[in-house]
């Protein structure tokens, strides 16, 4: 297979914005981990006692956690869970009945147990960066990269020890750069990426250290950290951990204390704030408001403490990740079709191990097939757009101060009735940025058009008989695609003069390459291709629900109406 | 939050029509106001009579006519402007406002934004990209986030007179209803909470064409069997469009929706009552425009609303027909013929 190229890539290296590792927040947060994760489960507990004030509504919750945190042991255990879990939710358990058993007793027991309960939380969710871990990382992963894309692409003896390709050929940043780099050195920024694969945290762990910014902290999901190797990296780059069998309001709080609090302190942070990888392939409509919650909230507290003029800003910065393949794809689309419609648990099932990753990572590095990072203009808190110093905008270009937003009656006020709307105000926000700066292949139109072509041809049948038809009946005249794929770019072309959306370069030229492209990169790796030509030239699909994961990425642009 | 802990910085109120005068007024029980007009005649008989629309001024009313004081003096700001002139209004307050402060809008009405070349007559259909409600106006002009909304059978005469009624104030946030509600609430005006702010706000807007309907059935002499069909399937009506224009159902029910819809229905004297009263008499449009002084509200409104209706695939029988009547050259008669002769059969089927 021919490797398409980007249009000459003018990514260029970075300069670290801070010399040593020894200056990175993320290192000193390490450093001083137990004091931090001490203050977490101090802070926490605060909260948690706040929100439940009576004695028997905190020992309701403490119940209610009690049974759920034993019902995931009985019924969902993973392997990076402790050892002595089992010991330590039945020994919360007696105290608990022995409490219920003396209901005249008034001591602090309830909330001596809810201590040790957000302690254990805090300790679990904290992250563990180690410096030496970092670069040792760091070092392997630009080393393997490196020789696999040489090895692979220059065929001469001799080629796999050249450093002609590097991972920066592969891998498209582009977007404001520029601006992300100012806003890290004078800020704590906040990146909100789109989640489509696994791949990502690796991803964009190396799109961070490539841009010579510090490692960010971020909010991992724990069932990753099963995998041995994923592990490995996200220790090393500064991960903390979110479980998401816990819904319990002890482990909630506690997580959310620890993102607010790492902010406050200057970290900059990442999180998908779509929650879970999107399963059916739209780009993220609805935002999990939970984690985003604690940037507003960390922004006020750090008005709160201060009156200068030069509180520490919190940037928020939205980025798409655009693929031609997720190797997910099948199972998640499959995921998504069977709960459709009804809103039941998403079981976390990871089909891949360490192996298939490393061999989905070989093919990836010597088969072509690029990935693109846009990075998007940054945003205070309230969703306003920031200029290269960091000041806040209005829509009219006019400078607001971002301290006015938390303001009632002159001074600087908490209102977390207040604080939840501005959340949701900002992640509609950053949706909307996400449509912006995502970036259109020419294999997501491919994906587009061709089921967009077929839903149309079957206008009687729903989307589930629709997928149910045989795929052998399914094919398309090639002309009659050509043409539609040309209505569709020119859709594409004229929304981005608009600045609703961006594209890759390789999109423009001419038509049947283009085409080409598109067909030969839609879901490149998978078994079964999403879409081929057959020997007439037509256009035929092995696997039609896989075809639609990968036509979701453009849907929400109104292009429908052009097929 | 309590209002001895408000600041004492005075309330603002832009606009001196009737109904902004009335709020001035009842707010001024409270607090100190600052009532904004920007006709300097008005302003100048205000200031030399204390009175304006026939109601006399509270003497915690200031006259003022300058924009940018008012926003640097007060932080709680009710715009009571015509729809038609809000925007503009907006554009001229909105560098002087910052994130803090607090508007809360009793304006019952739509913004519309339309491509160039085409009038409200010639667009096919409408979407909400161009359809925009007095909040969404706040937040695309200015800085203001924190925004209110007031509405509800609120006739300006009754409430000069501190006859006894209701308003519901709309919001999403808690903090704004609270403040609404010290400023407004006394012994003869009940306020009601409500978050879904668009809901109320379009529940206001689309009760005028409701209005005309019942204006037209009282030309043609019909009686209160006629109006109860009349309210409750308009009722129902509203909240077809209302959802599709982003509202929630209950806002329909409530002192907003239901409410005013009785009040607007019952109030013979008002002008989108008098279009649909002269229209049943055998008037048409352009004759009835020539003749009153400011432009009914609901007109419009129903120019808009059908072509919503279209773009979204929203079945809005009363206004498809009122459409038909004002601008197709329609008889009341067919229409109301047609409407009696559509089989429908679920009463209620949105609960």
């Amino acid at each position: 297979m021919e490797i398409l190229e980007e249009k000459k890539n003018k990514n260029r290296k970075y300069t670290p914005i801070l010399d040593g590792i020894s200056d990175w927040p993320v290192y000193q947060l390490s450093k001083n981990r137990k004091e931090f994760v001490e203050e977490v489960a101090q802070k926490s507990l605060e909260r948690v006692l706040e929100l439940r004030p009576t004695r028997k509504q905190l020992i309701d919750e403490l119940e209610a956690t009690v049974y759920r945190e034993q019902n995931r042991i009985k019924r969902n255990r993973w392997r990076v869970d402790p050892k002595d879990e089992g010991r330590f939710w039945s020994g919360i358990k007696n105290e608990l009945v022995e409490l219920s058993a003396h209901q005249d007793d008034s001591s602090d027991k309830p909330r001596e147990l809810t201590r040790l309960i957000v302690q254990r939380y805090a300790g679990e969710i904290a992250g563990n960066f180690k410096p030496n871990s970092y670069r040792v990382t760091r070092a392997v992963v630009k080393f393997w990269f490196t020789r696999l894309l040489n090895g692979a692409r220059v065929k001469k003896f001799g080629a796999f020890f050249r450093n002609r390709y590097t991972l920066r050929d592969k891998i498209h940043i582009v977007g404001k750069v520029k601006m992300l780099r100012k806003l890290a050195k004078q800020g704590t920024v906040v990146m909100v990426p789109t989640h489509f694969s696994n791949l990502d945290s690796i991803l964009i762990g190396w799109v961070i250290h490539s841009l010579g910014l510090p490692a960010f902290i971020y909010g991992a999901g724990l069932n990753l950290f099963n995998i041995k190797i994923f592990a490995y990296f996200m220790n090393s780059l500064g991960a903390y951990k979110v479980d998401r069998r816990k819904k319990n309001l002890p482990y909630l709080e506690t997580l959310k204390m620890y993102s607010n609090l790492a902010i406050q302190k200057g970290a900059h942070s990442l999180f998908f704030p779509g929650g879970t990888r999107s399963r059916s392939g739209l780009i993220e409509k609805q935002l999990k408001l939970g984690l985003l919650s604690t940037a507003v909230e960390a922004q006020r507290n750090l008005y709160l403490e201060s009156n200068a003029p030069d509180v520490r800003k919190i940037f928020i910065v939205p980025v798409t990740l655009n693929y031609h393949f997720v190797l997910e794809a099948p199972d998640l689309i499959e995921d998504y079709l069977q709960v459709k419609g009804q809103d039941r648990y998403f079981p976390e099932q990871d089909n891949y191990g360490s192996f298939q990753l490393i061999k989905f990572l070989f093919k990836f590095f010597t088969k072509g097939s690029s990935i693109s990072v846009s990075i998007g203009t940054g945003l205070d808190v309230m969703g306003n757009y920031v200029d290269e110093d960091g000041n806040s905008l209005d829509a009219q270009g006019r400078p607001v101060q971002t301290r006015d937003y938390f303001v009632s009656n002159g001074t600087v006020a908490i209102d977390r009735q207040r604080e939840d709307e501005y959340t949701r105000m900002l992640s509609q926000k950053i949706v909307q940025e996400y449509h912006r700066i995502n970036r259109v292949f020419a294999s997501h139109i491919a994906a587009f058009v061709a089921f967009e072509m077929w839903q149309k041809k079957h206008p009687k049948l729903d989307l589930f008989s629709l997928l149910r038809l045989p795929e052998e009946d399914l094919e398309l005249d090639y002309q009659e695609f050509r043409e539609t794929f040309k209505r569709v770019r020119k859709q594409v072309y004229r929304l981005k003069d608009e600045r609703k959306v961006n594209h890759a370069t390789h999109l423009k030229g001419e038509l049947d390459l283009s085409i080409k492209r598109g067909l030969e990169n839609v879901g490149i790796f998978h078994l079964k291709r999403p879409l081929l030509r057959n020997k007439k030239g037509n256009i035929v699909t092995q696997d039609l629900s896989t075809l639609y994961y990968y036509h979701n990425r453009l849907v929400g642009y109104d292009l429908e109406q052009f097929i | 939050m309590t209002l001895s802990n408000l600041s004492d910085k005075p309330i603002g109120v832009i606009g001196a029509g009737s109904f902004g005068t009335a709020i001035a007024n009842i707010v001024a029980i409270n607090r100190p106001v600052w009532l904004y007009a920007r006709d300097e005649k008005v302003v100048a008989h205000m200031q030399t009579t204390a009175e304006n629309r026939g109601q006399k001024l509270h003497p915690n009313v200031t006259i003022t006519n300058d924009l940018p004081l008012l926003a640097r003096t007060c932080d709680i700001i009710f715009p009571m402007v015509p729809s038609a002139s809000f925007r503009t209004m907006m554009k001229g307050l909105a560098p002087y406002l910052h994130p803090y402060h607090i508007l809360i809008h009793g304006t019952k009405g739509l913004d519309i934004q339309l491509p160039e070349g085409e009038t409200l007559q010639s667009i096919s259909s409408l979407n909400r990209s161009q359809v925009k409600t007095m909040s969404e106006v706040i937040r695309e002009e200015s800085v203001v986030v924190r925004i209110g909304c007031l509405a509800g059978p609120n006739l300006a005469k009754e409430l000069a007179q501190r006859q006894p009624g209701a308003t519901v104030i709309a919001s999403k946030f808690q903090e704004v209803i609270q403040i609404g509600k010290r400023l407004l609430r006394n012994d003869r005006f009940q306020v009601y909470e409500n978050s879904d702010i668009v809901g109320v706000e379009i529940a206001g807007v689309l009760k005028n064409i409701i209005a005309i309907a019942s204006g037209a059935l009282s030309g043609l002499g019909y009686g209160e069997n006629a109006k109860g069909l009349l309210i409750s399937r308009g009722a129902v009506e509203m909240v077809y469009l209302g959802r599709a224009l982003g509202g929630e159902v209950k806002s329909f029910l409530g002192v907003a929706g239901i409410g005013d819809l009785v009040t607007t229905c019952n109030s013979p004297m008002s002008r989108n009552f008098t279009v649909g009263y002269r229209l049943a008499k055998g008037e048409n449009l352009p004759q009835i425009l020539a003749s009153m002084e400011e432009v009914a509200e609901g007109v419009n409104t129903i120019q808009i609303a059908k072509k919503c209706a279209d773009y979204y695939k929203v079945r809005a029988l009363v206004t498809d027909r009122l459409y038909k009547v004002l601008f197709e050259g329609m008889t009341i008669q067919d229409a109301l013929e047609f409407l009696m002769r559509f089989p429908l059969s679920a009463d209620i089927d949105f609960i």
